[in-house]
Order: structure tokens, then C-alpha cells, then sequence
């Protein structure tokens, strides 16, 4: 597709992709999100009317207002937009469902739920846009908040963080991804990559909060995460349409065994150039091991840290029509008078 | 509960034992999971193929194993099927009970007692049947595991050849009970055979009562309401349901995994039901919700514990308008409270569910029947409505098996409501050049809707529980909130015109009126009759929905004195007609049970023969 092209290939413009204004802080690590979902969507032409934004409570959960106009949303209750998101897709399986939430979101009053979608392996983006920091209700420490950070009127916090990335990643999420808003390449190359994943896929975005959390010593700050950022790799996506794009990455000037190639079940494969290390993140263990070696480093890793194959949706597992549920015709919606009559006549 | 409780008012006993064919109670206490379940079932279900009207009431505790239960059947040539708080009959199977159970029997009560107990004769003014319980089993060969349920069957036997229940209904009641598998029907049929032959053998008939074959349960059907409620909603067009497992509400999901089988995918033979269970009633009304959205028509199952975690979804399905199906079976709160009692106690709690200003729609189903006609029925309301409704059941309903009219095929096509695709989007757009969500468009505070996934531009909007105005945007203005909250309360006024209409009997003096709901129905039933043999005649108006639809309202207004009869123990829907009509209400009086047993027509007689006889109510009577 051509870069300059004022419309994509549904004919739509990149400001057919915007949502409202926001209503965030300037300069919140949220809205460049936001503004890189719109970009993917409108580079990649999805079909908005099949997608579903969803989400909870908090700064987080307001930005699907801030994306993609013209798609259906649910600004659900704290903390429990997986279980809103898993009956909408077990019921129409055509629909392509982003999910944005928080630290808080995720990390605390939703942290059962997160969990169990991930059990079920729902398909869907889920990303958790993390700033460590409760923002609406003006600043108290989060789940994910650093531990011995300090907070005005909240003093110390004397708590480890809950990394949920790795929550998801011993979870048996098929997909775990982990950046920083400041990164928008990454972020971009990510959000692709998971909406072309079959299953959950978690974006766990450190996302500054430039009003409570930017203190150059929390890891959810902007001068931390330009400072700390390591990515594991760069990440390019060559979807199935973009065979020009993927010769072009073919004859680029990495060695072949510095790029590893993980392929997507629409075609669509996610290429992983080599940065400073050798890192496959099909192994778990592997995964896990990095995760805990950064953290003790003090290290912000960013890129695709799990990957596995995916394993059945919900509603595969479920063994249900292929047709969406909400789609069905009313003579398969109630069985015909005869079968009534002959329960019935079984039960005389 | 000790069966003292259970078993008191032996004047009403006396005068029913005037009539001993066809017209008595009998309660069997046994160990919980020994398996007596199986028996019991047997026992009614042959009656109920004899032609006997029949109850049988599962009085049983919360446990899996080991604690006392106990099991009431009565039967009624009369026809009446409600709870009678007196047994003539006591089959005691459970050492640790028999010594109140027997003190509990009324004179010339019978008891029916293994022999091996060796209890000795503790009354002479009973009737003893001492049975060879293990001596029957040990004739055949029965794995050690099965012993103590088949041990069970003894006492069918033997009350088979004590009472005149044929041996060849015993038989078609077991199969039944089976499926048709010959393995354990034949088991257990051999040890009935023997208790039965024993019987016949050993014992001399000396009590007066016996069952005689009749044809008032002809043409109909044996049920739960559980089971009821889940065929209902098969052909109410169900597509979505979660749960978290609870009692009293669980059968109801695993009937419904057990009937989807009548709604496969033609084509691919695929389910198009799905049922998910939740990791707790959060996420189950959650998933609910997410469904119905969708444009599912989605139910959840539960009780008490788990409406109260569901009340901020309900809130939100209530203000995003999102029409979802919630059973209650209710059982005995607050907290854990007797999670194996029945109970009418959520009625006010649902009736007001989620925080802030909301008021729910709910239906109020009498027996299995109903539970049938509210399983496909709600869901065109929460459709119509584009709201959550709640189906108030409870544990007598939903758990034991009633004796019913066969269920009636719907009378209308599946209603969605006003819900538009693709096409009806764009005839709306040439009518009126506009669609907002939330905007009143014909004055019945019912809006129109699309789904996600709906093709076209302009069909997608933004489901919040915030504040929002008519077009679905977020906004904290008061005039938009107070906008909504009138629409809202326009859409109530509509349901009201929606929801099932009450029964009503009036007597022609309109003097003495009866409000009741759900199962105490045949207890009311029959508390009526008696009081008409007393001279005493009553109107009757059962409510089956909320809100109170206008008649109720007349109906109260036209008699001198009105009793509400309630199964909880503050009198809720007596509350909730003062808050429909706030004067002139001192002639309602609140007759309210909740002793977490099933409402009997002791209770309404008594009380209200008392009150007519210028007495002031007793108190409750357990």
C-alpha cells in the first residue's frame, strides 16, 4: 500500500478512523495509543462495524471514545470488561474485539477476570495501557506501582508490583507483548501483529501518567522509559496481502539467523530482527526468565516476550455453529410444536 | 429443622384422617446422599401413574453426605398438591432423627423402622412395622458401594404391599427413573420384590390407610421447575447462558445442557446454545451482558448470594438498556442464610437491584407450567423492554417435582423488539434523516437499537454506564440526566403494560381479598376452599409480575380487608403494593411465613380464620 495514499483500501480516509476528542490530560501516554490504533486500523482497513471497543473504569477506559468513530463500544464497569467481551464473542464470532484497560483495571478489581479470559483464551486485543498509578480518583498507588516509590499524599509504597505481563504469560496467554507509549513503531508493529492473533493477545503498554506518575525514578515515566527501554527486537509484520513489503525485509542487511519468523493463523507473519540479544519467545521458561532477570536489572523490556501457538477459543471449545449466534433465523431459534408434543407425551 | 418442626397442628390432622384412601402424608427420613432420593422419586412417580394427585417435597440439608434429610409426599384425591406440615406415615431410616421422628407422630400415626435397630415399641398409641433391612439386601449379590441405596428400596417394597401401590407401576416408575436400563433397574426391582413378598409373608395390615388407582393425572406430567425453566428459554430462543454453580439453581443449567440437543445447527450439527460457566455470578451476568448486547438472547441462573454480586451489572444492563434474562431461585437469606430452604425473599432486593434509581422488571412464575410459559416469554420482554428481567422462582419450584399441566407450545413468534439491521438502519435514516440510541422517538421511553457488527456507516454507537444524553454521548449535564431518567421512567410505565396480567378470582361480596405470588399458590388454593366450607369467602388475586400492573391496584381498592400471603419474613410485596398505592392502605394485612419451608395452607386458613374472627394474627407457626 502506498504510504502517502489519502485513502486505504476500503476508501476510507485516516480520519474516517478517529473517534472523539480527548478529554485526557495533555500529553498522556494514552492518547498516542489511541492515535496508533487509528493509525494500524486505517493502514491495515479494517472493517470498523465489525469491531468492538471495549472496556472498564479509569483514564484507560475512556479512550475508546478517542478511536474509531464509526465501531460499536461498551464502557463496561471496574474491572470487568473480560466477561462483557467473552459473552459478545462466544455470540458473534465475526466480531474483532479491542479491549483497552488499566493497572487498576487489570491489575486490581479486575485481576480474577483478566485471568479467566485469558484461561478461556477469548479472542481479542487486550491492551492494558499502565501507568502505576490511579489517575481519576487523583493518585493513589496502583497494583503495578514500584516498590519504595513515593507518592505525595500517599507516602511509600511498601508493596512488590504485579507485572502483568507475566501474569499473563503463566496464564497460558498465547500472546504477550510489552512496550512503552513513547515507542510508536513498536507499539504499532504490536497492535498488528495481535489482531492478526487467534486468541488473546496482551499488550501490557507502559503509558505514563503525566499528571501523577512522571517522576524521572518511576518506571512508568517518560524519562524512565526513554532512559531504561530495551527492545528485544524490531518487530515487522508482513501480512499476507504485502508480498512486495516482505522481499523488500528479505533483502535487508540482517544475517538470516538474527531474525526469527513467527507465523499468524490468518498468514500473517511477525518478523523479529534481532536487536542485542537472542531471544525466541516461543519458550516459555525462557520468557519467564527474562522477565525476572530485567526486573532485577531494572530494565524495561519491550517487544514480543511469549508467543505460542494458539490453542482453541472459547467457542471452538464450546463446539458451537460456525454462523454467529445473534445471526440465526427464528426457526432455529425455537424448535418446532412437535418437538414440544413428543417431550411432553414422554413425560405422561 | 428437626422434624417437630416440620410436624405440629394435629387438630388439622384429625380432621383429615376421616378420609384414609387417597387422602393422607407420609415423610421418609433418611441419611443425605444415601441415595433415598432415588426411592422417593420412585414412590411418587408411581402414585402419579396410578392417578393420584401427588407432592413430594425434598426437605433437605446443605451437605453432600451424612446429615439428616427428610422427604414428604402426600397424596390428594382432592387434588390438592400443596405442602401439608403433617404425616401420618414415618418411614425412619435414620437412626440419629428416629426418636423425634417417632415422638412427632400423631396417635394412630404409623411407623415403618428397620428391624436389625432393634428400638423396641417406644409408643402404643402408634402403629409399628419393624422390616428386615439388611437381612433383604444380603439375599443378593450388591456391590458394597451400592448397599446403602439399595437398602433403600426395602422400604419400597414394603410399602408397595402395605399400601396397594401395583408392583407393575413400581416397575414403570423405576425404569423412568432409569432411562430404561435394565442393569439397575432389575437390582433395585429384585429387592422391592423381596421387601414386598417379605411383606406379604411377615406383616399384618393394621393401620386404615391405602392408595386406590385413579385418573386425575391423566394427560398430565411430572416436572421440576428447573427443568421447566430450561425448556422454556430451548424455545424461547436462548443462545447464551453462564452460570456459577449454586444451589438451588444449578439443575436449572444442567437441564438446558440437557435439552440443547433440540436446537443443533441443522446443517452442521453443531450447538448454537452456548453455556459457559463463570468463575463466579460477576462474571456470569458479565458474559450475560456482553451477550445480549451482541444481540444473544442470553439468561444466567442463580440465587441469593449470587444476585446480590450481580447488582452493579444489572445497574448497568438497567441505565445501557441492555436486555438480558436473570433466574433467582430463591433461596432462604440473607448471607448463606439456609441455602437449601426455600425462601420469596429477593423480591424487594431484585425489584430495586443496582444502586441509584432503577426498578426492574420482574416475573413471578406459580409451578413448572409458568416456569415453561416465563422461560421463552422473557426473554420477548427483555427484548421489548431492552432491559434486564428477572425471573423470581424458588426452591420448591425449581427442585421438587410438581405434578403439571403439559407445557403449551408459544402462542406468538419470537419478538426482538425494536432492534434494526443493516436495511431497517437505512429505512430509518429516509424516514426521519437521524438514529441516536436513546432518543424517545414514539413516546414509549423504548428507543431503538442496531448491533455491533451491523453493516453500515452510521450504525454503531457508545454503551456506557455513565451519564449520557440521547445520542449516546457521554454527558454530565442534568438536564440530560434528568432527560434519560424520565424516558426511563416512561419505559416503566410501558412495561407495566407488558408483563403478564394477575388471576383473579372475585367474590361476589368483595369482602375478604387473598394477594399472593408464585408456589404459594396451592396453598392458598386450598386454604380458600377451607374457609369457603367455613362460610368464609375469599377473592384471590395471584400477581405474576412486576411492576404492579393496575389491576392489582383495583383489586385491593374494591376489598374491605386484603391479606398479602408471602413466603418471607418481612412481608416484601406487601411493601411494595404500599409504595403503589400510599393511601388507603390500612386494610392490607401482611401474612408472611419464611420459615424456609414451602408455604402451607395451615398458615393461610389459620391465620386468616383467625383474623376474620377478630383475633389478632398468630404468630407464625412452623
Amino acid at each position: 500500500m502506498p504510504r502517502n495514499a489519502r485513502t486505504n483500501a476500503l476508501g476510507l480516509s485516516r480520519n474516517d478512523y478517529r473517534g472523539g476528542k480527548s478529554t485526557l490530560c495533555p500529553g498522556c501516554g494514552h492518547d498516542s495509543i489511541s492515535n496508533q490504533i487509528i493509525r494500524i486500523a486505517y493502514e491495515l482497513g479494517l472493517e470498523q462495524h465489525n469491531v468492538i471497543k471495549m472496556s472498564g473504569i479509569g483514564c484507560s477506559s475512556k479512550t475508546p471514545a478517542y478511536f474509531l468513530g464509526r465501531a460499536h463500544a461498551f464502557n463496561a464497569i471496574h474491572g470487568r470488561m473480560p466477561s462483557v467481551v467473552t459473552g459478545a464473542t462466544t455470540v458473534n464470532n465475526e466480531l474483532v474485539a479491542m479491549g483497552v484497560s488499566g493497572d487498576g483495571d487489570t491489575g486490581s478489581i479486575g485481576l480474577g477476570q483478566y485471568k479467566h479470559l485469558l484461561r478461556r483464551n477469548v479472542p481479542m486485543v487486550y491492551i492494558i495501557e499502565n501507568n502505576g498509578v490511579y489517575g481519576l480518583t487523583k493518585g493513589q498507588f496502583s497494583a503495578t506501582a514500584d516498590e519504595g516509590q513515593f507518592l505525595k499524599y500517599y507516602g511509600d509504597n511498601d508493596l512488590p508490583p504485579i507485572d502483568l505481563a507475566l501474569e499473563a504469560i503463566v496464564s497460558n496467554c498465547t500472546f504477550v507483548g510489552r512496550s512503552f507509549s513513547g515507542d510508536p513503531g513498536q507499539v504499532q508493529a504490536l497492535l498488528k501483529a495481535s489482531i492478526a492473533h487467534k486468541g488473546t493477545a496482551v499488550l501490557d503498554i507502559v503509558s505514563p501518567c503525566v499528571t501523577f506518575n512522571n517522576a524521572p525514578d518511576s518506571t512508568k515515566s517518560y524519562p524512565y522509559g526513554r532512559e531504561h527501554e530495551i527492545p528485544l527486537h524490531d518487530i515487522d509484520l508482513v501480512a499476507p496481502d504485502f508480498v512486495e513489503e516482505r522481499e523488500e525485509i528479505m533483502i535487508d542487511d540482517y544475517e538470516a539467523g538474527q531474525i526469527i519468523e513467527v507465523p499468524m493463523h490468518d498468514g500473517t507473519i511477525v518478523r523479529l530482527k534481532k536487536t542485542d540479544r537472542d531471544y525466541d519467545p516461543r519458550q516459555r521458561v525462557q520468557a519467564i526468565q527474562l522477565l525476572e532477570e530485567a526486573r532485577m536489572d531494572n530494565l524495561l523490556l519491550t517487544g514480543l516476550l511469549y508467543y505460542e501457538e494458539p490453542r482453541m477459543t472459547l467457542a471452538e471449545s464450546e463446539n458451537l455453529s460456525d454462523r454467529p449466534l445473534t445471526q440465526l433465523p427464528d426457526d432455529m431459534l425455537r424448535p418446532p410444536r412437535m418437538a414440544l408434543d413428543k417431550l411432553m407425551q414422554s413425560m405422561m | 429443622m428437626s422434624i417437630a418442626e416440620i410436624q405440629q397442628g394435629t387438630e388439622f390432622l384429625a380432621e383429615e384422617r376421616e378420609s384414609q384412601v387417597n387422602d393422607f402424608a407420609f415423610m421418609v427420613a433418611t441419611k443425605n446422599g444415601s441415595g433415598s432420593q432415588t426411592s422417593n422419586s420412585v414412590l411418587v412417580r408411581s402414585l402419579f401413574h396410578m392417578g393420584i394427585p401427588v407432592n413430594g417435597k425434598n426437605l433437605f440439608p446443605s451437605n453432600i453426605k451424612g446429615l439428616p434429610t427428610w422427604y414428604t409426599i402426600r397424596v390428594s384425591g382432592e387434588g390438592y398438591i400443596a405442602r401439608r406440615d403433617t404425616t401420618e406415615i414415618a418411614i425412619v431410616m435414620n437412626e440419629l432423627t428416629a426418636a423425634e421422628d417417632i415422638a412427632d407422630l400423631p396417635e394412630g400415626g404409623v411407623v415403618i423402622i428397620p428391624q436389625e435397630w432393634k428400638w423396641g415399641r417406644t409408643r402404643d398409641d402408634i402403629i409399628w412395622y419393624e422390616i428386615p433391612v439388611k437381612e433383604t439386601i444380603r439375599q443378593f449379590k450388591i456391590p458394597s458401594a451400592r448397599r446403602e441405596q439399595v437398602g433403600n428400596m426395602v422400604y419400597v417394597g414394603v410399602v408397595s404391599w402395605l399400601f396397594e401401590i401395583p408392583l407393575d407401576q413400581v416397575h414403570k416408575a423405576l425404569s423412568d427413573q432409569f432411562r430404561g436400563k435394565a442393569g439397575p433397574v432389575n437390582m433395585n426391582y429384585q429387592i422391592i420384590e423381596a421387601a414386598w413378598e417379605w411383606a406379604r409373608e411377615n406383616l399384618v395390615k393394621q393401620d386404615p390407610y391405602r392408595f386406590a388407582p385413579m385418573n386425575l393425572t391423566e394427560g398430565k406430567i411430572l416436572i421440576t421447575g428447573n427443568e421447566a425453566a430450561a425448556l422454556g428459554a430451548i424455545f424461547g430462543g436462548v443462545t447464551f447462558a453462564s452460570w456459577y454453580p449454586i444451589t438451588p439453581s444449578t439443575s436449572l443449567i444442567d437441564a438446558l445442557l440437557g435439552y440443547r440437543h433440540l436446537r443443533k445447527d441443522p446443517e452442521s450439527e453443531k450447538d448454537t446454545v452456548a453455556v459457559v460457566q463463570a468463575e463466579d455470578e460477576i462474571a456470569a451476568i458479565g458474559m450475560v451482558v456482553g451477550a445480549g448486547w451482541a444481540g444473544a438472547r442470553a439468561l444466567t441462573s442463580t440465587s441469593g448470594p449470587g444476585i446480590s454480586l450481580m447488582s452493579e451489572f444489572a445497574g448497568l444492563a438497567y441505565i445501557a438498556e441492555i436486555p438480558i434474562v436473570i433466574w433467582d431461585i430463591t433461596r432462604m437469606g440473607p448471607s448463606t442464610g439456609l441455602p437449601t430452604r426455600t425462601s420469596q425473599g429477593d423480591i424487594l432486593f431484585t425489584n430495586f437491584l443496582g444502586h441509584g434509581d432503577s426498578q426492574q422488571v420482574v416475573l413471578l412464575p406459580r409451578d413448572p407450567a409458568e416456569c415453561f410459559e416465563f422461560g421463552w416469554k422473557s426473554f420477548d420482554i427483555a427484548d421489548s423492554l431492552q432491559t434486564p428481567v428477572f425471573v423470581l422462582s424458588d426452591l420448591d419450584i425449581g427442585m421438587n417435582n410438581w405434578m403439571s399441566e403439559p407445557f403449551e407450545y408459544p402462542d406468538r413468534p419470537i419478538n426482538r423488539g425494536k432492534t434494526l439491521d443493516k436495511i431497517g438502519l437505512e429505512e430509518f435514516f429516509a424516514e426521519r434523516g437521524e438514529w441516536y440510541r436513546y432518543r424517545d422517538y414514539d413516546r414509549d421511553g423504548i428507543a431503538w437499537r442496531t448491533l455491533p457488527g451491523t453493516d453500515h456507516p452510521r450504525a454503531a454507537y457508545f454503551t456506557r454506564g455513565t451519564g449520557h444524553n440521547d445520542k449516546g454521548e457521554y454527558s454530565e449535564r442534568s438536564d440530560d440526566w434528568v432527560e434519560n431518567m424520565e424516558r426511563l421512567r416512561r419505559k416503566f410505565e410501558t412495561a407495566r403494560t407488558l408483563v403478564p396480567a394477575p388471576e383473579i378470582e372475585t367474590s361476589p361480596d368483595l369482602r375478604i381479598g387473598i394477594v399472593s405470588y408464585g408456589s404459594n399458590d396451592p396453598a392458598v388454593q386450598e386454604a380458600r376452599d377451607r374457609l369457603r366450607t367455613d362460610g368464609i369467602d375469599t377473592s384471590y388475586l395471584r400477581i405474576r409480575a412486576l411492576p404492579l400492573k393496575p389491576e392489582v391496584i383495583t383489586f385491593i381498592e374494591q376489598h374491605e380487608r386484603v391479606y398479602v400471603v408471602e413466603n418471607n419474613f418481612d412481608g416484601q410485596m406487601t411493601s411494595l403494593i404500599r409504595i403503589d398505592m400510599p393511601q388507603d392502605n390500612s386494610h392490607v394485612e401482611s401474612l408472611a411465613l419464611g420459615d424456609g419451608l414451602p408455604m402451607t395452607p395451615r398458615f393461610v386458613y389459620e391465620n386468616i380464620l383467625s383474623m376474620e374472627q377478630g383475633q389478632n394474627a398468630q404468630e407464625r407457626t412452623y
